[in-house]
């Protein structure tokens, strides 16, 4: 505890203090707080999906703005909610976990948070433009993308904010680590959840830019007369997606590798053991980036590719599931013979194992070309990127949310509400997506209105699941709220597993200039 | 807070961490020319080249119902039509089949004939001799034009492939907005 100082806050009050902020924790707040909002308007475009899909036929919205609400609701939910929230936690827990004072550029740090409201604004103010939003699928592929309206104009500003923003949050990032760890906090000695950040970080300086380059691309085909994705001045429409997946495919490890380095915090906490095979650890995160470089044309098997570049695709692809492999095996290993309890960081941390390596298989399934040519843009490949991204990414979050709340906020969550959060959560989930592996299989095309009736039974099932987790969402934010403002004030330290810096050097909650001296972690 | 030579040690990682994010933000433009590169030497991108062929035997065993089918886009109203829609041909037989493009505007243009087949997989096995689509055409005002497409079917066709669509597409060469760079990655492809 001696590296807290009694602190002169010379800052504004109010609203100005976190305009003008550039301390890592009112950042990270502000980053969890925005990325929940927009997970919420994602999330109410989901319902509008679901509604849609209730029932084969036309009841609830007209098939444009139906286009329109998945493509926002796909660039909302990655862009604006998961990579955001994740960012967050990368603000209040590296300085914290690796003994430094702030991030590395605080000044930038402040800039990297507040370009994301405009981004956000330009992203769903486009539904308001002449047309709509473009109604395009997140994955903007041309040449739909150069005959929509203005609100594709704005949607593909917004892209580009939100890339400098992340770009700039991951130098952040990536100096922070490299640069301002503690004495003796050497690089093998960091935390995983720290590893994880260092490797994303990398992941998003090498592949944002690729995508700016690709919608600047389509801008300039808009507007300015270029033809690089317009087959009749010369140019391809199947390098947009060559260059879309080369960033692509990197993007779904942006969002998945800061979940798994939540989940290594979370799982030897409370299993009261260390984590097993850390370098492992390490270094299969290090194989799993640098692969998800390599693989990109796996999501466009359909396209025409020879055959010797869809095997060597398809064998690229299924090579990934070593290193990812090592990591489930090793969070089980962590586990064995550990003395495990079960509050509500570590229930959501076994569902993201759970229901994450079921979608790591169904992506499997997914990288052999003859099986992904007829499950292509069918709802088995939304199933499965739905069983990643929310039970993988989305768990993942909510088991930092729970695990390190008391430290940020020095209040604890109410356990049994928390508990009952996670089995709406996973239950709903289940009814949600599960049933849509069935549908894919059985041939539903996605982002269609409507459908065959053969499909209307799981249909149905499926937006009564997505109601159901919706409002498990608004119970989460009861949740929060709650322990925010009523709250049990937490023990110095709630969890006695936990052993990295924030819950060992640090009182509960964290003050709020935290390691301005740093501590000495030499033996 | 952090000390002066911290500050120029962070100061140097911006730079080089700045460095590799503009790096592949040329990267992702590099993909262009690369890209076509790949698709030059693997031989995916060989539209507006004569095949070569080697085998002359005409297979009089079977016989190969050939559709022909041509659309325009362009935004000034003229057409192309095949004179024939259908021909019953040998595999290895030559076959010749004009399409006819009228001009009904004042307008000149310049535009370039994109081949498609149907089924996707018989596409290698159309040997086109001689086809306005190898080059741009520059079609003249109130003109009329027959183009001849002179092909013969690879007799490697599978046995289970009875009918085969050959479908042009011509599209507008937008010869006035066309910059430099434009009008030489046009040239590439010709060559």
């Amino acid at each position: 505890m001696e590296a807290v100082h009694d602190h002169d806050h010379h800052q504004p009050a109010g609203l100005m203090r976190y305009v003008t902020t550039t301390n890592h924790k009112d950042i990270g707040s502000m980053y969890l707080w925005f990325s929940f909002v927009m997970f919420l308007m994602g999330g109410v475009m989901a319902l509008v999906i679901r509604a849609e899909l209730f029932q084969p036929g036309l009841q609830v919205v007209q098939p444009e703005f139906f286009n329109q609400m998945t493509t926002l609701h796909g660039l909302i939910m990655v862009f604006g909610a998961i990579m955001p929230a994740f960012v967050g936690f990368a603000n209040w827990q590296i300085p914290m976990m690796i003994g430094a004072p702030d991030m590395a550029f605080p000044r930038m740090n402040n800039w990297s948070f507040w370009l994301l409201p405009p981004a956000g604004i330009l992203l769903a103010g486009s539904l308001l433009a002449p047309g709509g939003a473009g109604g395009v699928g997140w994955t903007l592929y041309a040449p739909l993308t150069v005959q929509q309206g203005m609100g594709m104009d704005m949607m593909i500003f917004s892209i580009h904010i939100l890339g400098m923003s992340s770009i700039m949050g991951s130098i952040n990032i990536v100096t922070t680590i490299l640069n301002l760890r503690a004495p003796g906090m050497t690089m093998m000695k960091m935390p995983l959840f720290v590893w994880t950040w260092l490797i994303t970080a990398y992941l998003l300086i090498a592949a944002m830019p690729v995508l700016a380059g690709a919608v600047t691309m389509t801008l300039t085909d808009r507007h300015f007369g270029t033809h690089f994705f317009n087959a009749a001045g010369g140019g391809d429409p199947v390098m947009y997606q060559h260059i879309f997946w080369f960033f692509g495919h990197p993007e779904v490890y942006i969002i998945a590798i800061p979940a798994f380095g939540v989940i290594s915090e979370v799982i030897p906490t409370f299993s009261r053991k260390p984590l097993f095979g850390y370098a492992s650890m390490v270094y299969a995160t290090a194989s799993i980036a640098i692969l998800s470089f390599l693989v990109w044309a796996h999501h466009m098997y359909t396209v025409g590719m020879p055959v010797e570049a869809q095997l060597y695709y398809m064998f690229a692809t299924m090579l990934i599931a070593v290193p990812t492999g090592v990591k489930v095996f090793n969070w089980i290993a962590t586990m064995w013979k550990g003395s495990m309890s079960f509050e509500t960081p570590m229930l959501f941390a076994q569902g993201f194992l759970f229901l994450f390596t079921i979608g790591g298989f169904t992506g499997l399934v997914l990288a052999l070309t003859p099986v992904d040519i007829q499950l292509h843009d069918g709802y088995y490949v939304v199933a499965h990127f739905h069983y990643v991204m929310v039970a993988g990414a989305l768990f993942a979050a909510f088991a930092g949310v729970y695990y390190w709340l008391p430290k940020w906020i020095g209040r604890m969550y109410d356990e049994r509400l928390g508990k009952i959060h996670f089995w709406l959560s996973i239950i709903f989930f289940n009814v949600t997506f599960f049933v849509q592996h069935f549908l894919g299989l059985a041939g539903m095309p996605r982002r269609i209105p409507d459908y065959a009736l053969q499909f209307a039974d799981w249909n149905m099932v499926s937006s009564i699941g997505a109601f159901g987790f919706g409002f498990s969402q608004i119970f989460f934010l009861y949740i929060l709220l709650k322990a925010i403002k009523s709250g049990e004030k937490a023990p110095e330290k709630p969890w006695d597993g936990a052993t990295t810096l924030e819950w060992t050097h640090l009182p509960t909650p964290a003050p709020y200039h935290s390691f301005e001296t740093p501590p000495n972690l030499k033996d | 807070m952090a000390s002066d030579t911290s500050k120029l040690e962070n100061r140097q990682t911006l730079k080089k961490l700045v460095f590799i994010a503009i790096l592949m933000f040329g990267f992702g433009y590099a993909l262009v020319p690369l890209y076509k590169k790949i698709c030059e030497v693997t031989g995916v991108y060989s539209l507006t080249k004569p095949d070569e062929v080697v085998n002359t035997q005409v297979d009089e065993s079977r016989s190969i119902v050939l559709e022909f089918d041509a659309n325009s886009r362009n935004e000034t109203g003229w057409e192309i039509i095949p004179l024939e829609n259908r021909k019953t041909v040998h595999p290895g037989e030559l076959v010749q089949v004009t399409f006819k493009l009228t001009n009904p505007t004042a307008t000149t243009f310049e535009a370039q004939a994109i081949p498609s087949y149907g089924p996707k997989e018989a596409g290698q096995y159309v040997k086109k001799l001689e086809c306005f689509c190898f080059t741009q055409q520059k079609i003249n005002a109130n003109e009329t034009r027959d183009f001849p497409v002179v092909l013969v079917i690879d007799p490697e066709l599978p046995k289970d492939v009875t009918t085969v669509t050959l479908s042009y597409t011509m599209f507008e060469i937008e010869v006035k907005s066309t910059t430099e760079n434009r009008q030489a990655s046009l040239r590439e492809r010709q060559s």
